[in-house]
């Protein structure tokens, strides 16, 4: 195949006026089928005194309800399908275990639209059928293994389906293979630079020249650190399971904000606090809406990460609306170790075995990967004058915690009020991580 | 017969030993015998008081987390071989030791204090062996 520097030219370059059509004609037709399928937002849209015909194209989307994470709590499982289960072939889900899970549902047509997303990212770092593409993500319910290797299938890259992990075997075929992309988390990334090191090995070793690395906030201090560490050009890539997985928005060769596939995913940015949508250029939340996706067809799907959207024109030609990195969040979660956390799970599992809901939770980054360290009232009755008990008790908090999390914490057991009480809203969260530049 | 030892959690904090020591000496309280285990995050202060319970609301009082604990004292010969002989008596009755640790007592008299699974078993065992154990007073 020839370099080929786009993977749907057509869409990519669309004039704006052009997609604009296109965005309005799919919202039009998808708030009717969602009006028509979806009981829980055809109530959320009633409640508002909003019907279909109040939707003639893209502008009047301001006039739809959002929809927000507690929405997906309490429509949870099927609430929010948008089509027979039958026509469904797939679901994928968040990492959280308790009512903050998300099941998402796929038809093969929503399949096909995420992994053509992801193929249009693994293009625009220069991918082509001549590629070998490790896709170190993992794979299963998470969606970045999946939707990665749909992108590197359709793309026609040799592919690689490594899943995370064993980080040596990783790196023998890296080599014996000749990969020359490689698809993970900027930690993992790291991890594996370090790796590679620690072998005696250096970038001249490995045929790697792209990378393309998501699911997790990173800063352009450790953008530079990879790429420095394995030889290569490391791009950013944005998604969620709302809307399908990675691959919503990707960089370019320009390395600067990430275009977003906005022929399936309209972005707004609206104030967290009011809802108001806010003017190009602006600060504040992300909000989706998927609109031609048949199986979870989420509308106005605040997302809580906090960004700037802008249509300066760029270097790559893509005239696709680009997202800055995020910048934060609108909510308490965390992404650690690129799992979404919520401070309020770890106080379940506190209460459920016996611990004050008096916690501290610090979150940090050594050698670029995130550490997290939970801080514990010992309440009197649960002391004892053996060291051996307490690490028990540590130990089994810590695993408690690992079983609601997937990712496993350092338990720290200390005195009683020892963890400052605040007045008012109290600080739960430390994070010293300083993932935004 | 068994002793009365009280158990303190200790921060692994720059001065929380001090400032817990100085407490119990505020309150008139003298410490007989200590041992201190610690671990990368805390530690466990076991002392030896005359009055256990006054030294147990003592501490709950001033916010501390404390325990009672029955643990055993025996007189302890000062030669090759006293140590050897209680810890076999111990182990022939299958008692497993969680922690010991020393002290001298006012008449002179070196002690061994022995935190064990079965207190009982302990002490049938080593009085069976002609072992004396020692209770509260015999230690002021």
């Amino acid at each position: 195949m020839a370099e080929q520097k786009y993977y749907q030219k057509e869409i990519e370059t669309m004039p704006r006026e052009e997609m604009r059509a296109l965005q309005s004609e799919k919202l039009v037709k998808q708030v009717k089928h969602v009006y028509e399928n979806v009981k829980y937002y055809r109530d959320l849209m009633d409640a508002k005194g909003v019907t279909p015909d109040d939707i003639k194209s893209i502008d009047d989307i301001h006039k739809l309800p959002f929809l927000t994470k507690a929405d997906l709590r309490d429509a949870y499982p099927y609430g929010l399908l948008g089509t027979d289960l039958k026509n469904c072939v797939r679901i994928q889900s968040t990492s959280g275990t308790t009512g903050r899970r998300v099941v998402a549902f796929y038809t093969q047509a929503d399949v096909d639209m995420w992994e053509d997303c992801c193929a249009r990212a693994i293009t625009a770092v220069g991918g082509t059928n001549e590629d070998v593409c490790q896709v170190a993500y993992g794979y299963g319910l998470f969606t970045g293994g999946p939707g990665l290797n749909g992108g590197s299938h359709k793309v026609g890259c040799l592919t690689l389906p490594m899943s995370s992990g064993n980080t040596e075997r990783q790196i023998q075929f890296m080599r014996d293979l000749h990969a020359t992309i490689l698809c993970c988390t900027p930690s993992y990334a790291a991890y594996i630079g370090e790796t590679l090191k620690e072998m005696g090995l250096t970038p001249d070793d490995i045929d790697l020249k792209a990378g393309i690395f998501g699911a997790e906030p990173w800063t352009e201090e450790m953008r530079r650190d990879i790429e420095k560490s394995l030889g290569i050009k490391a791009y950013d890539i944005y998604g969620l399971t709302e809307t399908s997985g990675p691959g919503v928005a990707f960089e370019c060769e320009a390395q600067a904000g990430m275009h977003i596939n906005e022929d399936h995913f309209y972005a707004e940015i609206i104030d967290p606090e009011t809802g108001e949508v806010l003017p190009e250029g602006s600060k504040g939340e992300l909000v989706f809406t998927s609109l031609d996706k048949e199986g979870f067809p989420l509308l106005r799907y605040r997302t809580r990460d906090i960004c700037v959207l802008s249509r300066k024109e760029c270097s790559c030609g893509r005239t696709l609306i680009k997202m800055s990195k995020p910048m934060g969040r609108s909510d308490d979660m965390l992404i650690i170790r690129g799992v979404n956390v919520f401070p309020s799970q770890i106080e379940t599992v506190l209460i459920k075995e016996g611990y004050s809901p008096n916690y501290l939770i610090e979150v940090d980054r050594v050698k670029n990967n995130d550490t997290l360290d939970v801080y514990v009232e010992l309440a009197p009755e649960q002391f004892s004058d053996t060291v051996k008990d307490l690490a028990i008790k540590e130990k089994s908090l810590a695993e408690a915690i690992k079983t609601m999390l997937g990712i496993n914490p350092k338990v720290h057991l200390v005195a009683p009020k020892t963890i400052t009480r605040s007045e008012g809203k109290a600080v739960r969260v430390i994070d010293k991580r300083k993932l935004h530049d | 017969m068994s002793v009365k030892q009280i158990s303190v959690f200790i921060e692994n904090k720059k001065g929380a030993l001090a400032s817990c020591t100085r407490y119990i000496a505020d309150n008139g309280i003298n410490i007989r015998a200590l041992s201190i285990a610690d671990t990368q995050d805390f530690g466990i202060l076991r002392i030896i008081c005359d009055d256990p319970k006054q030294t147990e609301t003592v501490l709950k009082n001033g916010g501390f987390i404390s325990t009672v604990t029955d643990v055993l004292a025996t007189e302890i010969e000062d030669k090759p071989g006293s140590m050897a002989t209680i810890l076999e008596v111990l182990a022939d009755a299958h008692v497993i030791v969680e922690y010991t640790y020393a002290f001298l007592a006012p008449d002179g008299h070196a002690y061994m204090i022995f935190r064990v699974d079965d207190n009982a078993i302990a002490s049938a065992a080593l009085a069976g062996a002609g072992i004396k154990t020692a209770n509260q007073e015999d230690l002021f």
